[in-house]
């Protein structure tokens, strides 16, 4: 039972559940107004070059950093050597050393590529990032980024951005029983009762992007997941009954005429 | 003397050091990391590493990102 009152890795310790990322959102102001609905307190941002041809707005000026612990991602890199190189430079931006570590292996389905991230997490872990891997709903594997050093383990549920749901909940429950570390559920959500799926079956976070960020209200559907992760997880806790083939009554029959 | 910055060549003055290049391109140091010819270079030496011609230059921060 992952009955935690909090979600806890390496150390740090967050009362939200849902991780959030900041990116495809029409504007900066929805996307702070949609952070604050989301209750999150861990987002994801991502290292890129500087626009040197015109002056851009900084996305950390609508952040408050007091408020939000950034987690930089790896988004982009196909090998491990790149995407060991992304968690260094966000290291060098002031980020703390902490990875969404993401080793894309397929440019179409931006599935994981199990090898290079399995070297990626050796390498990040060895150098002191707390690394949490992004990869396929494969208990094999989680297995192996926990052996590694994982501080935390996000299995796909779909595609990224694809709004599927959780499209193995099987596997996402056998990964749950197979190892000890965190399972956060990163990328597939497309509405509130996938994310509310993943908590029932007792992930213990779920991440997600687009699902808000690509709603028609993306501050509305802030808010629907906040709302969806917690009771998602209220229900694990609670326990749910048993599923069975036939009814069974809700009022007794004692008692009724002859 | 011409370097190439985030992937276009740009002229910068002779012997510039990191430091200085950010100062003229407005960047606060804080809020950056500098890659010179893939190696990353730690904030603490922005001043005493000069650039050299035809160096390559990626100056990166932090962007949205899921």
């Amino acid at each position: 039972m992952r009955d935690g009152a909090t979600l806890k890795f390496a150390g740090k310790e967050f009362h939200s559940r849902l991780i959030v990322g900041t990116g495809k959102y029409p504007d900066y102001p929805t996307m702070q107004k949609a952070l604050e609905a989301s209750g999150a307190e861990l987002v994801t941002v991502a290292v890129r070059r500087v626009n040197l041809d015109r002056k851009e707005e900084s996305l950390l000026d609508y952040i408050d950093l007091k408020r939000y612990t950034l987690l930089p991602n790896t988004a982009g890199c196909y090998t491990a050597e790149d995407a060991c190189k992304y968690a260094r430079l966000a290291r060098e931006v002031g980020m703390p050393e902490m990875v969404k570590l993401e080793v894309i292996g397929d440019q179409r389905t931006l599935f994981p590529d199990n090898e290079e991230l399995l070297k990626a997490t050796r390498t990040l872990v060895k150098e002191g990032f707390i690394v949490l891997p992004y990869v396929n709903d494969d208990p094999v594997m989680a297995k192996k980024l926990e052996d590694a050093g994982a501080a935390a383990v996000m299995p796909l549920g779909a595609p990224i951005g694809s709004g599927l749901g959780l499209r193995n909940p099987h596997n996402i429950m056998i990964i749950l029983q197979a190892i000890q570390v965190p399972i956060i559920v990163d990328a597939g959500v497309g509405t509130a009762s996938d994310a509310a799926v993943a908590m029932e079956l007792g992930c213990d976070g779920v991440l997600m992007n687009t699902a808000i960020a690509g709603a028609k209200d993306p501050v509305m559907m802030a808010d629907a997941m906040r709302k969806a992760v917690e009771a998602g997880r209220q229900a694990y806790l609670a326990g749910r009954i048993p599923k069975k083939m036939y009814a069974s009554a809700s009022t007794t029959m004692e008692g009724m005429i002859e | 003397m011409q370097i190439r910055l985030n992937g276009k060549p740009r002229e910068v003055a002779e012997g510039i050091s990191i430091r200085r290049l950010l100062d003229e391109l407005g960047l606060h140091p804080m809020r950056v990391a500098v890659q010179r010819n893939q190696d990353i270079i730690k904030r603490d030496r922005y001043e005493e590493v000069v650039l050299q011609p035809d160096d390559t230059v990626e100056i990166l921060t932090i962007m949205a990102g899921g």
